[in-house]
């Protein structure tokens, strides 16, 4: 009844009405920047060499996708969970179990589009069921006990060989190969990693606008009272997890088809803080925090070796920068570089002009 | 303890069966059956010893922890790199001097002076502030890492223990009876049990200068609640200073001790980090006797579980969390 006396009394003809509603929900289709950015990545083929399509902006993408798995669980949700790259490392071995690999004593042979779903379930079950655990604590307990999850499935794969391979972990993993495509050379891989990125990041995008995700940031905000508002909370929160898991999954798997194979370094304790430094480095507010933060990262990761080095330095201090560039982020912006980035916008832009407050949490 | 039996009979007569096997395993000469089924005995007396001591060593490195958590409600997660930083200084110390006991005075000191630092430069800006106090000793973590990587090398180090410490024991517990009847008993290094009994006094001593002193009274006041302590006119912040230094501090002997009877490697900060969690989870966050039962199961599961299970040891580890977490999800020795 008052939905419909508002539409009357408002002037606007209902196209234009319907056409902000769209603008509200994707804010970033009227943004110049995005345009370009989307332009950009599009054509990267044409301006990138095989070495910087993969391992940097393929590599960024990646990551980018499996911290976006952990933005949308602290952003919306505020749990801060480490176990997002070990869900990504189940997914990869999953493929590298069910599919085709070299080591044919552990690996079904499964064709590629039989073992990805299969990984995927499997990952987001696993991961679904570490996030019921999890959800029984809060705030810091979550962060303890989703590190000892990751650290337990580390040891895990480091002593099982029946299953995980042991230390060596599982080689020459094969990736998909159909439509007269190998899907693994460079350009045809890039489009991959760029497609499972970009729907990973509108997912998330439209979750968070979605009355699931609006039901989840109450939730994130004051879970008493959503508790007494009828919201399961809990569910809520297994469901947040069980959504982000199947991101990760996707890292996951596109992460196994990048490197062709896997091993417990890619789920080791250090991996996993990488992915909370990613994002947070990035900024957990927003879902482009974590892709920014990803190409910090992997840049560094590349070269601060060479830059080290330049500078008189012992290149192999690369950590120490990445672990004093995180320390510096969080001591003096709580939102990542996308905060210094608003922070530096508010302070260039007129008092008038600017926006009110509520617009970090979106 | 009457009331946990009358609350929860059933438990509490699972509890009590479970330790009277154990301690029927431990000191009756074991049938032959038995033996045959899970192997000799001497092997599970090693087992059950090597976990308790090193429950010892985990209990070192996570009351420091725990103590930490409860009066601060931070979760320090440079405390693995604590026990490293402790573990490389007493390493120099002890090969520079010669001294054991020595290594352990300045590996407390140096660790506790950091504690300080931390406490003063990072904690004190950030209170009340959990989330961003643990990504900030997460940073602090990687950052002490790699620069104990650099100055130390990625080598193993091992602290020689002290001469008069060095070689077995015998126990009075049989482990066989040989077939002209005389009795075999158990053989075991001296270093760790003197450790053992060490980490025991400090436990007791801290559960008496807690329960029992003036400061241990303020402590616990702050533990319950930090801000009417600070309207009474303590000095909190002093309180705080002292409680961290102290905690890193027993991480700083931690260190000592596991540089003695393991050894010191990049690495092990994360893993002594890992134990720590696990045993305060499993014990309960904050509480001291709940730290001491949390390493006594997580030290024996580990030890018996990687002679019995070799390749699922660290999942007995894990599984013993996840029961914990779904049953009591405060741990087995907190109140909440």
């Amino acid at each position: 009844m008052s939905l419909l006396q508002s539409t009357q009394l408002r002037a606007t003809p209902p196209a234009s009405a319907a056409r902000r509603a769209f603008i509200r929900a994707w804010p970033e289709f009227e943004n110049p920047a995005a345009w370009l950015v989307a332009l950009i990545l599009v054509i990267m083929p044409l301006i990138a060499s095989g070495f910087f399509l993969i391992e940097i902006f393929g590599t960024t993408l990646i990551l980018g996708t499996i911290a976006l798995s952990l933005m949308f669980l602290a952003g919306y949700g505020g749990m801060v969970s480490l176990m997002q790259l070990t869900i990504a490392g189940f997914a990869a071995y999953m493929v590298a179990v069910f599919g085709i690999s070299a080591n044919t004593n552990i690996s079904l042979g499964w064709p590629w589009w039989l073992a990805t779903p299969m990984a995927l379930a499997l990952a987001t079950a696993f991961g679904t069921l570490g996030g019921a655990l999890a959800v029984r604590t809060e705030g810091i307990y979550t962060i303890m006990i989703t590190l000892a999850i990751g650290a337990a499935f580390y040891y895990f794969t480091n002593q099982n060989w029946a299953i995980f391979g042991g230390h060596t972990g599982i080689n020459t993993v094969a990736t998909p190969h159909f439509w007269g495509i190998d899907w693994r050379t460079d350009i045809a891989f890039y489009y991959v990693t760029l497609g499972v990125a970009a729907i990973c990041y509108f997912a998330v995008q439209y979750i968070s606008r979605a009355p699931f995700g609006l039901a989840l940031q109450g939730v994130r905000d004051n879970p008493r009272r959503m508790a007494a508002l009828g919201f399961n909370v809990n569910a809520h929160r297994v469901a947040a997890y069980a959504f982000a898991s199947f991101i990760a999954a996707l890292g996951g798997v596109l992460q196994v088809w990048n490197y062709r194979q896997i091993s417990p370094g890619s789920v080791s304790v250090g991996a996993c803080i990488d992915v909370l430094i990613i994002a947070v480095v990035g900024g957990i507010t927003r879902p482009i925090g974590p892709f920014i933060g990803a190409l910090i990262f992997v840049l560094l990761r590349t070269f601060a070796l060479d830059f080290l080095v330049r500078l008189g330095l012992d290149g192999n201090r690369f950590r120490l920068l990445i672990g004093l560039g995180f320390l510096a982020i969080v001591f003096w912006s709580s939102d990542g570089v996308i905060g210094l980035w608003q922070r530096w916008r508010q302070s260039q832009r007129p008092r008038t002009d600017r926006p009110d407050g509520g617009r970090g949490h979106g | 303890m009457s009331r946990f039996i009358e609350r929860h009979p059933a438990w509490a007569l699972i509890t009590i069966i479970a330790i009277a096997v154990l301690l029927w395993l431990i000191f009756s000469v074991w049938p032959p059956g038995l033996e045959e089924a899970i192997g000799r005995k001497r092997v599970f007396l090693n087992a059950v010893f090597n976990g308790i001591t090193l429950g010892g060593l985990y209990f070192l490195v996570a009351s420091g922890f725990t103590l930490i958590f409860g009066l601060m409600r931070n979760v320090n997660l440079a405390h693995g790199s604590l026990y490293l930083f402790g573990g490389y200084v007493g390493y120099a110390v002890s090969t520079s001097t010669g001294s054991w006991t020595l290594s352990f005075i300045v590996a407390f000191i140096l660790t506790a002076l950091v504690g300080v630092l931390l406490q003063v430069i990072v904690f004190r800006r950030m209170e009340g502030q959990d989330l961003r106090q643990t990504m900030v000793t997460i940073g602090l973590s990687i950052v002490f890492a790699d620069l104990m990587l650099w100055a130390c090398g990625g080598d193993f180090y091992q602290i020689q223990t002290p001469s008069w410490l060095i070689g077995p024991v015998d126990l009075p517990l049989i482990t066989a009876v040989k077939s002209s009847g005389e009795p075999v008993y158990l053989r075991y290094p001296m270093v760790r049990l003197v450790i053992f009994a060490a980490s025991v006094v400090i436990g007791v001593a801290m559960w008496l200068a807690l329960n029992r002193t003036r400061i241990g009274m303020i402590i616990r006041a702050g533990v319950d609640d930090r801000d009417i302590l600070a309207a009474t006119g303590v000095r909190i912040q002093l309180v705080f200073v002292l409680v961290f230094a102290f905690g890193a501090g027993l991480a700083g002997i931690a260190g000592v001790v596991g540089g003695t009877f393991q050894s010191l490697s990049p690495g092990e900060d994360i893993r002594f980090l890992l134990a720590s969690l696990v045993v305060v989870i499993v014990g309960g966050m904050g509480s001291i006797p709940g730290a001491a039962l949390g390493a006594l199961i997580i030290g024996l599961a580990e030890q018996l579980g990687s002679v019995y299970i070799p390749t699922y040891a660290i999942v007995v580890t894990f599984l013993i969390m996840v029961l914990v977490l779904a049953i009591r999800p405060q741990g087995l020795l907190a109140r909440r």
